[in-house]
Order: C-alpha cells, then sequence, then structure tokens
C-alpha cells in the first residue's frame, strides 16, 4: 500500500532535511575538521561522556542520527528511481533505504542507552 | 542582402522517416523577429511542408512551444536576436518528452488526459441556483489562487521535468498547478475529490522539487511550488488524520486568509 | 501488394508517432539536471554524517583507549579528505535546503507574498545560532 505510507514518509524526509540542515554541518565541522586538526581545543574524553550521559543530550544525538537517516532513505530512494531508472527493482530498493534507517536509528539508540 | 541566421529544424514525417532529422534553414535575420517569424517565413517562402503549431503569436494560447537550443520555450515570445552574433545555427525542435506527430507538433491527449483526471472546474459545496446572486471573494481571497490561475496549458514545464520523461504515468506541473488553483479558490469545495489523483505516487509524489518547471514556465505559475504546497499539505493531513480520524480535512472556505 | 521493408508502416488515418526514448544518463544532458542529481546526492553525505556520530558515540561507549583510537583515526588523511568533502556537501544541502523552503511555502501577510529572500533569511540566521549553541555547549567546561 504504497500510496497511503508517501505522506508519512515525505514528512520524515522533510523533518530530517530540517534537522540535517541546521546541525550536521556543525557537528561535521567540530568532529571531522576543528577538533581532529587541532583548530580548536579537543574536548576530553571525560567531558564527552558526562555530555553523553545526560539523557537530553541522548534524545538530541538519537533525533540527530535518526531523522537525518530517513531523510537520506527517501531522497535516496527517489535518487535511484529516477538517476539509475530502476523502478522496476522497487522493492528492493524500498527495502534497503528505509530498512538502513531503521537500522541506523535501532542502533543509535543501543549505543547511546547502553551507556551507562 | 542583410543579415541571415540558420536555423536547423526537426522534421518528421510518419510516411517518410523512422525517426526524426534535422533540415538546415537559412532565413533573414530582422532584429525583431522571434522563432514563429522565421518557421513562418520558412513556411511562406521556402518549404510549405513545415508543421507546427500557432495562434494569437503574443504569448497567451499556449499554442508553440518548441525546444529551442534545448530549452523550451515559446516560438512567439523567443528572439532571434538573442542566437545570432555567434555564428552556431538554432537548434528547434519540438517539445521534450512528447510523442511526436510530425515535425514540431507533438501529441497533447496524454496531457489533456492528466489535466481532465484533476477535475480542473469549481466543485462548490452545494449548487446554488442563480437567484441567490454571485460568490463573493476578497482580493485575499483571490490572491491566494491567482497564480496557479495564469497557466496557459502551452506544457513548457512538461518538457522540463525529467519525471515527466522517466514516468509516463506522472500527472505532471501543470494539472497539479491546475488542481491547486481550484483547490485553494474560496468558491471551491472539491479538494477531497482530487485527493486521489494527487496524493498518490503518479501525483505529487512523484515530484523531486527539481524546479525546472517553474524556472521555464512562461506566466510564472510556479508549479513547482504549488506541488510542494501541497505536499505539505497531505502530510498535515495525515498527521491530522492519525490525531482526530474523525475530524474532516479541512475545506477551503474555513481557512482565513493567513499563511497558508 | 507488397510493401518494401524499410518503409514505415502506418495504418491508415493513424500515423505512427515517434516516441522518444529518454536515456539512463539525462541528468548528465545539462548542468541543471546534473546539479539537480549532486542536490540530491547530498544526502548521501548527510548520511555519511551521521554514520561519523553513531562511531564516535560507539567509541566514546567502549571506553578511554577506543575513543583514542578513534580520534586518531579521524586524524588521518583519507579520513580527512571524505570529511572535507562530506562537509561541503552537507553545507550544500544546507544552502539548497533553505533556498527551496520559501518556495514550499506561501508565507502571506496581510494577503501579500513574502519575498522569498525575507523567508530563507531566519533560517540562515537560526543556522548561525544553533551552530553557535552547539560549539559552545561541546566546548564549555572542557
Amino acid at each position: 500500500m504504497r500510496e497511503s505510507n508517501e505522506a508519512p514518509l515525505w514528512a520524515l524526509f522533510s523533518a530530517g532535511g530540517v534537522v540535517a540542515a541546521f546541525l550536521i554541518p556543525v557537528h561535521l565541522f567540530l568532529f571531522g575538521l576543528a577538533f581532529p586538526l587541532g583548530w580548536l581545543p579537543t574536548p576530553g574524553y571525560e567531558h564527552m561522556l558526562t555530555l553523553v550521559r545526560n539523557p537530553l543530550v541522548k534524545i538530541y544525538l538519537l533525533l540527530l542520527c535518526s531523522l537525518p537517516l530517513f531523510h537520506w532513505a527517501h531522497r535516496f530512494r527517489y535518487t535511484l528511481y529516477d538517476g539509475l531508472k530502476v523502478k522496476h527493482l522497487n522493492e528492493l530498493i524500498f527495502t534497503f533505504c528505509y530498512g538502513g534507517a531503521v537500522v541506523g536509528t535501532v542502533l543509535a539508540a543501543y549505543l547511546l542507552w547502553s551507556i551507562a | 542582402m542583410g543579415d541571415k541566421i540558420i536555423l536547423e529544424i526537426a522534421r518528421y514525417s510518419p510516411e517518410r522517416d523512422l525517426q526524426p532529422r534535422f533540415e538546415t534553414f537559412e532565413v533573414p535575420f530582422r532584429n525583431e523577429w522571434v522563432v514563429l517569424d522565421a518557421l513562418n517565413h520558412i513556411k511562406d517562402k521556402m518549404d510549405g511542408s513545415l508543421t507546427y503549431r500557432w495562434s494569437c503569436r503574443m504569448g497567451i494560447c499556449g499554442s508553440c512551444g518548441l525546444m529551442v537550443n534545448g530549452e523550451p520555450k515559446l516560438g512567439c515570445a523567443t528572439f532571434l536576436s538573442s542566437y545570432a552574433g555567434n555564428g552556431k545555427p538554432v537548434r528547434i525542435e519540438p517539445l521534450r518528452y512528447f510523442a511526436i506527430l510530425r515535425d514540431l507538433v507533438t501529441e497533447l491527449g496524454d496531457f489533456l488526459g492528466k489535466l481532465k483526471k484533476v477535475r480542473p472546474w469549481l466543485i462548490p459545496k452545494d449548487e446554488l441556483p442563480l437567484s441567490q446572486g454571485e460568490f463573493l471573494q476578497t482580493p485575499e481571497q483571490l490572491e491566494n489562487y491567482k497564480q496557479f490561475s495564469m497557466c496557459i496549458n502551452c506544457t513548457l514545464c512538461y518538457a522540463a521535468c525529467p519525471v515527466v520523461g522517466l514516468d509516463p504515468l506522472f500527472v505532471g506541473p501543470a494539472a497539479i498547478a491546475m488542481a491547486q488553483r481550484y483547490n485553494k479558490d474560496s468558491r471551491d469545495a472539491g479538494a477531497q475529490e482530487r485527493t486521489a489523483v494527487l496524493a498518490h505516487p503518479d501525483g505529487i509524489w512523484g515530484c523531486t522539487f527539481v524546479g525546472e518547471c517553474t524556472r521555464v514556465c512562461p506566466k510564472h505559475v510556479d508549479p513547482a511550488g504549488a506541488i510542494q504546497q501541497y505536499k505539505i499539505k497531505a502530510a498535515l493531513d495525515w498527521v491530522q488524520a492519525l490525531i482526530m480520524p474523525r475530524k474532516q480535512p479541512n475545506r477551503e472556505e474555513s481557512r482565513s486568509a493567513a499563511a497558508d | 501488394m507488397q510493401q518494401p521493408i524499410n518503409v514505415p508502416i502506418y495504418t491508415e488515418y493513424h500515423p505512427r508517432w515517434y516516441r522518444p526514448r529518454v536515456s539512463v544518463y539525462w541528468w548528465l544532458g545539462q548542468w541543471r539536471y546534473l546539479k539537480f542529481i549532486l542536490r540530491e546526492l547530498s544526502s548521501v553525505f548527510v548520511a555519511l554524517g551521521v554514520i561519523l556520530t553513531i562511531l564516535q558515540v560507539r567509541a566514546l561507549r567502549e571506553g578511554s583507549q577506543a575513543y583514542a583510537r578513534f580520534q586518531h583515526e579521524l586524524q588521518t588523511p583519507a579520513v580527512i579528505s571524505i570529511s572535507l568533502i562530506t562537509l561541503f556537501f552537507v553545507v550544500f544541502h544546507t544552502i539548497t535546503w533553505f533556498n527551496l523552503t520559501p518556495r514550499a511555502m506561501a508565507v502571506r501577510v496581510r494577503g501579500k507574498r513574502i519575498p522569498e529572500w525575507l523567508v530563507a533569511a531566519p533560517n540562515y540566521a537560526m543556522w548561525i545560532v544553533v551552530s553557535g549553541a552547539v560549539t559552545w555547549l561541546v566546548l564549555r567546561g572542557r
């Protein structure tokens, strides 16, 4: 029943797009470039652990990981349909994309909430 | 003898050809001439078999849509002077992503069918007798849909949209903009009837917001905007149906003139 | 009456329409189409950004030595290059997203449509504020 699924999937895509637009750049900049290259003083392990132990931070990080993944899933699915003309592989692509997003979400939740 | 400009025009004759071919014509270059003038000159003076659609020659009938150097344009609104000067021929082809009947004439039955599917007419809540008088509409209510009512059905947007080319069932930009023109009209109560066609994989969900349709539209209808606005509405309707299953989706006339 | 093989066949009163095929490389045909596909592919780099965050959380969870090793791996030239490219495309996503938002929402004040840049500008301002807030939260008391 793909028809009735599209509205919530698009809503997830939209929400993920907003989260990705506002938050992913700064996270990538800080943890992918600024800290490794020493442009900014790197926070120590204990400090990071304290931050991540905070339940609010856990929820924030879960949303940061989950919603952009659903954004990717929806967008990539359509890019494959249009870019590679593989719409006949519909079932496979759907499972790969949204399945991947679900796996990422579950993984993030498990990792976050298993930190003591 | 004055300036000349070279046109490379796609020809296709179903009796003779298996696929389109190009023919070169050298026409006089006049500063005030548009592509349509050149085509008329060719048909009058050089090759009477050249076949193309045109009518008003002033950008309101929507008949003369063509590809000019790979860009969807109205023949009556595209000046030759934009293409002269670099010595290269101007390539004229029929609108992309349509079946070709002959030369520059495209098959429009498919498009017209899609247009009809979205029910592009006012569906009032109740059939009121004439004695009740006219519908009244404020300028704000008119603003809500006026932009989408400017469409001249020239199908340039269909020639620009890659999804139209990739998915023959995709309803397409002009049809969805037309549906929105009626959905947002305060006199209309037919939004529910149009939902089945619109909130469908071949309706708005096929659109990936490439935005080319809006860019090429000669009447600034912004079909891409119409489609995205409907996506937001559909998403909100879904949330509402989830939270309040028994409430009817919002009727247009109960909306204020505020942000939509 | 025999018809020669290379003459197109058509039924009387119905000409054979030519139906052009759309190539699978349609997106290479125009710079605008290519730009669109790149914009869509920026979602892959967004996903990469998420993967980085997940790996970071995993390293944190496994202890200070694992975290130190993770930090070290982030500093290798290969990973730095990936991070740079990913950052470029993620920012590309942000900019294209903010620029498209006004198109999707017909914001009206007193019946008049607000110009697009005026709808996009607050998003950019918010982006700077939020980025600053995250940076401050991460760096303070380290």
